[in-house]
Formats: structure tokens, sequence, C-alpha cells
């Protein structure tokens, strides 16, 4: 069984698929989890092919995490082979920028596990999932208006009266009941 | 596709002739373990559409932890799973161990190892508790087990100062060493413990109201439970034989010796039972831990834990939490404060399929299915 | 051993009996009856435990032995950002190394003890005081710097182990302090020494003093 790392991975989606845009991003960090940044169009079929190749059988999406960097939004997924044993390989994909362009292909028919978790980083980033069979906010309650997690969320300023005398918090809390 | 209802309602007729309910199970509900909602949609006592609403614990933790330093978030942790605080600390540790390459000396393992093993038992003692509160037992079967739980919990706080909100693990080991003394105090509580556990299993395992509210409900098959992302008891009790522990390999479980049980038909009663078995063979751990634990220092001494400040880059790291897998994703841009954490709950995730596994089964079924998942919801909502 | 239907229930009262009669009988603690008569009977709580920071003195005055030095290492570090400090001006307005105000919040406390860990001078420690409640939600919910400071002896009393090993930290940086200092002070007494005998030495080999300048 060879061992599956990203750079197998990726030779496998290139040998199957080779109109799939599929790069491979290095990580600096010691863990060597690299990831594979595949292209919006074409997420779904490669979802597709991770799954059900006999070779790599990524059958366990376990976690989907949003991102938020400074001129685009991402989902990363980490998939595990449940029937190998093997993982994690990490799949990102992008939205083309922060307000207008923020859709990415939902992977949740391919994996069940990514339903709730797509549904947390629509609610808590703003990343919106096409083709998710219920994309609703999970966490926050439904007529909420931001995206919470992301870096430029400023939270509302209606503090409860707080005797920590921490002069900023003493300061915003007097002039909101002010 | 979502629907709103306030107490009940009843709907026009749907075609049938028959009308269906649509109640709210929760928040406020002493069997959803803790604020948990579910709005069912009922015709007569059989369940035809199940949504369960998250959001009421929410405390936005990962928002937290971008404004803390790294050392900072620990104390979060601990939070999140709350009847488990120690192997939440644990996950963390090791995902950022993963990120910056810590490596974590061998006595520090041994005790993460026993305190880790300790808080399974004392997870799956109260999952006994709850599941038979959830059915309607209010009251002895709980309490003989937080009877026993309390045990566990004098330990954790002779050991590390608090019963639960422990803050224990540090990056490249545990924060302090155990008391003299702790370590014969520990192994002989392990010796009585399977004494609790076969009264418990007398208690129970034979009743014939708790086998016919088990047994046969809430079946799941294995591949669904694979596609769901559940992962833990709920996974193994589907028949997959899959734990993180023999997976990964991580600390010094590949020296120890253990079976994983594994259920065969994937219901509530299965389990409900690999949990018990689980428990048994955490004690097996656990007296080899007690066994093969060296002398050493129990704390990486390259490792400044004030100020620390990891490398660029990111890591996924996850255990084997009592509750299914734990993980944590970090992304680090080599500063004091992290750049993003994300929580992978096993509770939020062991919930993907609930609808799948409730519809078609009465009202009462419904609960004894949560309960049998075992959820927290500090960790569900984060 | 009979199987008919209701023996697994039979079986599980024989469990329920067997524990409701024995809380009459195992009295001790440990075994059937585990309730603890709060508040006559309190529990003996381990010397680790702990639930809310305190400050130490040393010896009898409590503003004059204080060990804290107002460096505001554990605010920073406090992850709730439950403590408050304000450094002590002297009556020129210089600053002064105690604190002036040194408050924290207990209702946000959580008792992670990441003070303890993060202070250099080992001035803050763990209490194991819970019966902090208080009748009104805001004000007495608040600690303030006299409330804080607590002896040396009272440390002891509460963890012996954790105070020791304090109590021999502190005297081994009295002693490499002293020791320090001894060295210094001997380096520049002989440094004096030699600038003397310098001086001596060119005194005696000075050429016949110059004449002096008449006086204008």
């Amino acid at each position: 069984m060879t061992a599956l790392t990203p750079q197998f991975v990726l030779s496998r989606i290139n040998a199957v698929l080779p109109e799939a845009r599929v790069e491979l991003l290095d990580n600096p960090s010691p863990c060597g989890q690299h990831s594979l940044l595949v292209h919006r169009e074409d997420a779904l079929r490669v979802a597709e092919f991770l799954k059900n190749d006999p070779e790599l059988l990524l059958d366990f999406a376990s976690n989907v995490s949003g991102v938020d960097y400074p001129d685009h939004l991402e989902a990363v997924y980490h998939l595990f082979s449940i029937a190998n044993k093997q993982g994690p390989i990490v799949l990102r994909t992008r939205t083309g920028d922060r307000d207008k362009d923020v859709t990415v292909p939902s992977l949740t028919p391919v994996w069940k596990s990514a339903d709730f978790q797509e549904r947390e980083a629509f609610d808590l980033f703003g990343i919106r999932f096409e083709g998710h069979p219920d994309l609703r906010r999970l966490l926050m309650w439904d007529e909420f208006v931001d995206h919470p997690m992301r870096k430029d969320y400023v939270a509302p300023d209606d503090y409860e009266y707080e005797p920590t005398p921490h002069g900023e918090i003493l300061n915003k809390a007097a002039a909101s009941h002010a | 596709m979502s629907f709103q209802p306030h107490t009940f309602s009843f709907n026009e007729s749907d075609g049938a002739g028959a009308s269906t309910l649509d109640v709210s199970l929760g928040p406020q509900h002493p069997s959803t373990h803790g604020v948990f909602r579910m709005n069912v949609r009922m015709d007569g006592e059989t369940i035809v559409k199940l949504q369960p609403v998250f959001g009421y614990l929410h405390r936005n933790h990962e928002k937290l932890a971008e404004s803390h330093s790294w050392l900072g978030t620990m104390p979060y942790t601990d939070r999140l799973d709350y009847i488990c605080p120690i192997t939440n600390n644990w996950a963390y540790a090791v995902a950022v161990e993963k990120l910056a390459g810590i490596e974590v000396p061998e006595r520090a393992e041994y005790i993460r190892v026993i305190v880790g093993e300790l808080t399974r038992l004392q997870n799956h003692t109260a999952f006994l508790g709850f599941i038979l509160g959830d059915m309607g037992a209010w009251g002895s079967a709980l309490m003989y087990a937080f009877r026993e739980r309390e045990k566990i919990l004098d330990l954790f706080e002779w050991l590390t100062g608090a019963r639960m909100m422990v803050n224990y693990m540090r990056f490249g080991g545990v924060r302090c060493d155990l008391p003299v003394g702790w370590l014969e105090k520990a192994r002989a509580y392990v010796e009585t413990y399977p004494a609790f556990l076969d009264e418990m299993e007398q208690l129970l395992t034979g009743n014939e109201i708790l086998l016919a509210r088990l047994q046969g409900v809430g079946v799941l098959s294995g591949e669904r439970a694979i596609n769901g992302g559940l992962s833990g008891p709920v996974l193994r009790a589907s028949g997959i034989d899959y734990d993180i522990r023999k997976v990964d390999g991580y600390g010094v479980y590949p020296r120890l010796n253990f079976r994983i049980p594994r259920g065969t038909k994937g219901d509530c009663f299965d389990r409900f039972m690999l949990r018990i078995l689980e428990a048994r063979e955490s004690i097996k751990i656990l007296r080899q831990a007690f066994a093969q634990i060296p002398e050493g220092p129990t704390l990486n001494p390259a490792v400044k834990q004030r100020g620390f400040k990891p490398p660029v880059g990111e890591a996924y790291g996850r255990i084997e939490g009592p509750k299914g897998e734990l993980g944590f994703h970090l992304i680090s841009e080599g500063g004091e404060k992290p750049y993003r954490i994300h929580i992978r709950p096993p509770s939020l995730i062991n919930l993907t399929l609930l609808e799948e596994m409730c519809l078609g089964t009465k009202l009462a079924d419904v609960m004894v299915i949560l309960g049998s998942i075992d959820i927290v919801l500090g960790e569900v909502d984060r | 051993m009979m199987n008919f239907p209701g023996s697994g229930i039979l079986k599980g009262m024989v469990v329920t009996a067997r524990n409701m009669i024995g809380s009459y009988f195992d009295r001790a603690h440990a075994k059937r009856l585990i309730t603890e008569q709060y508040p006559e009977e309190r529990p003996t709580l381990p010397e680790a435990s702990r639930s809310f920071p305190f400050l130490v003195f040393d010896g009898q005055d409590p503003e004059a032995g204080m060990r804290c030095v107002a460096c505001k290492i554990c605010e920073k570090e406090c992850p709730p950002q439950c403590i408050f400090i304000e450094q002590d001006r002297d009556a020129n307005g210089k600053l002064l190394r105690r604190p002036k105000i040194f408050d924290i919040d207990i209702s946000v406390c959580m008792g992670c003890q990441i003070c303890v860990e993060s202070c250099p001078f080992e001035s803050i420690r763990m209490d194991n005081i819970y019966e902090m409640s208080s009748c009104d939600r805001f004000g007495s919910l608040v600690i303030h710097k006299g409330q804080l400071l607590k002896s040396n002896e009272y440390y002891r009393s509460i963890n012996p182990t954790e105070a020791a090993e304090t109590d021999a930290r502190i005297e081994a940086a009295r002693i490499k302090k002293a020791a320090a200092a001894k060295v210094a002070a001997e380096k520049v007494a002989a440094a004096r020494a030699a600038a003397a005998a310098k001086a001596a030495a060119e005194q005696a080999a000075q050429p016949p003093s110059e004449p002096e300048q008449p006086a204008p």
C-alpha cells in the first residue's frame, strides 16, 4: 500500500483527471501536512474521485474549517481513509474575494459529514456553498446579519456595566449607557 | 425548508387525511444533555421530520482564541466538552506539538495516558447514568454513577488542583508531576472499579425494560456512519474497526496492549454495551501504564510556555476522546497569538445523522437515540 | 439460574436494595452513603486545591512585606482579563515598584492559575476558599489589594509543599544575589586598592614639582 502522501494523491488526480486544476501548497510546519488547492469548478469531481478511487478511498471527511484571509476566504477539508487507515489529506477550495464572489461548491453530496460544518462556515464566515441541501445559519440565530468570525467583524458596543475597572471597557460602557 | 414551531401547532391535513404535529423539543429539556433543541414533526407518535437547532451555548471559543496567547487558550479548551476536560487539553496540546514539532518526555506521555484513560472511565460512567436518566429512570443509576465518578474527580483534584477545569496539559508535557502517593491511590482505585462495573451490569444489562428500549432502536449501518463522519463509540458500534489510539498511535499507545470492542447491529444497545466494554479495556490500559511509567522530566525544557511562538504553518492534530475524534486545526502566522483555531467537535459531527436515525421511530426513542450518541453541548456549540 | 420474564429487573432490584440498606450500615463516606452534611461537615480539600488567587506578603506588615512589584505580567497573561493593576507613585511622581491598586474580579476569574505560573516574583498564589458569595451582584465580587494580601504563614498552612518550594527558591535567589553582591563589592574594593596603589606609585615616581607660579 503506497503511503498516502499529498504528492501521491496529486499524481493520482493528474493521472485520472488531468484537466482538474489542483495545486500542491507547501506547509512550512514540521508536521508536513501539505494541502491540495483545488479550483472551485473542479472541486466536486475531484472530491468524488478522492472518495471512490480504489487506491485512495478517502471516505471520511473529518473536519471542514473556514478561514478568513485578507483577500479571499477558504474552506479547508481534512480527509481520512478509514478503509486504509491513513490520512490526513488536506483539501482546500478558495473563493474569489470576500464580499461579492464568495461561492464554492458544497462537498456534502460526497461526504455527508460536511453538512453541519459547511453550514457553520457559512454562518461564521459568509462562504456560500452551492449545492448544499440546507444552507442556513447554524450557531447564530436566523435573523443575524453579520459574519462573526471574520477578522473585520466589529462586536456590538452595548456592554453591560462591569465593575472591573479596565479603562477601555469602562469608557465604552459609559458611552453606551450615556 | 426550515419550519418554526413556537410551542406546538397542528398542520393542515397533509393529503392523506391525517395532520401532523410540530413540536419543539427543548432547549430546556432534562434529557437533551444541555441546551439543545430539536424541531420535530410527528404523525401521531412517529417522527416524520427532525431538525436539530444549535447555538444556544455558543461562546465562540475560536474567536476568543485569536485574542489570547497560545497558552491562554488552554483553560478555554477545558470548557468545551466539560465532562472530559483533560482530553480536550490533550487534543490541543497534541495539535500544537504537531504544529511546532515538539517532543514530549516519556514520563509525561505516560501521565497523559493515565489521566486520559481515567477521564474516559469517568465519562463512560457518567454516560451510564445519563442514558438511564434520559429513559426516565431518573436518579438511581445516575447517582451510583456519580458516586463512582467523584472518586476519579478527587484524584484529579489532588493532582491538578481542580476537579474539572484542570488546565493540566502544556506544550511538551504536563503542568506538574504526580504528587507522592498519587499513583498508589490511583492504582488502588482502579482495582475497585471492575466491581462497580459488575454491579452496574447486574443492575442494567439484564433489565427487560432497558433491553426493550435499547435493542433495535436507532440502527445505523457502517457505511452511513463513515459517510456521516461519525467517530468514537458510535462508529465502532456500527461495526467499523477504527480507533485513533490504534490508527494514529499517538503518545505511548503503541506500547500498550488493548482491544477495540466492535458492535454488530449498530443500535442503541450496541452503543451502550460498547462503552461498558471500552471502560474495561481502559482498566487494562491503566494497569499497564501504572506498571510501565518511568521516572524523568514531565515537561520539555526547550519549550517556552509563556510567550510561546510556533513556526509559521498549519496543523491538524486529533485524539480519540471519550466521545469521538476530537481535533484541532491550527493556523499560525508565527506570532504569539494564533491566526485561526478551529475545533472539530465530535458531538456536533455525531449529530449529522440524527435525523436519519430517528425517522420512523417514536418520540420516546428519539431521547434514547440522542442519549446513546452521548453529546455535550459545550462541544457542539463551542 | 432461572430466567423467567422479569428476572432481569429483579436482579437489578437486588442491587438497589443492597445500596439502600447498605447506606444505613456503611456510614463511611467511601461506601454507600457519601452525603456530607454541609455546612456542619466540611470537605477536607487536597493541598493543591485552587479557587481564586491571593497575594503573598512576608513578615508582619502586609504593605511593607508585599512581594508584588507591579510588573503587570499577570494582568497581561490572564486569559479572561480579570486583573487590574495600577502602579504606585511617590510624592514626586516617580514610579515605585509596588501596586497602588490590585483588583481581581472573581466573577470573571476562572481559576486557571496562569497568573501564578507567569509571576516572576513568587507573589501571586492560589487560595482554596470557596465561600465567597455576596449579596451584591457587582461590588463585592471585585476583591481589592487589602483583601488579597495574605501572609506567607497562611500560604504555608494551606499548601505546605508549594510554600516550601517557593521559600526554597526565594532563599536560593537571595543567597545567589548576596554572593554576587559580595563578589562585586570585593571587585570594587580591589579596584579601589589598585587605583590607590597606582596613584601612590605615580606620586613616588614624579619628578620634583615645578616651581610655583608667582602669585599675581
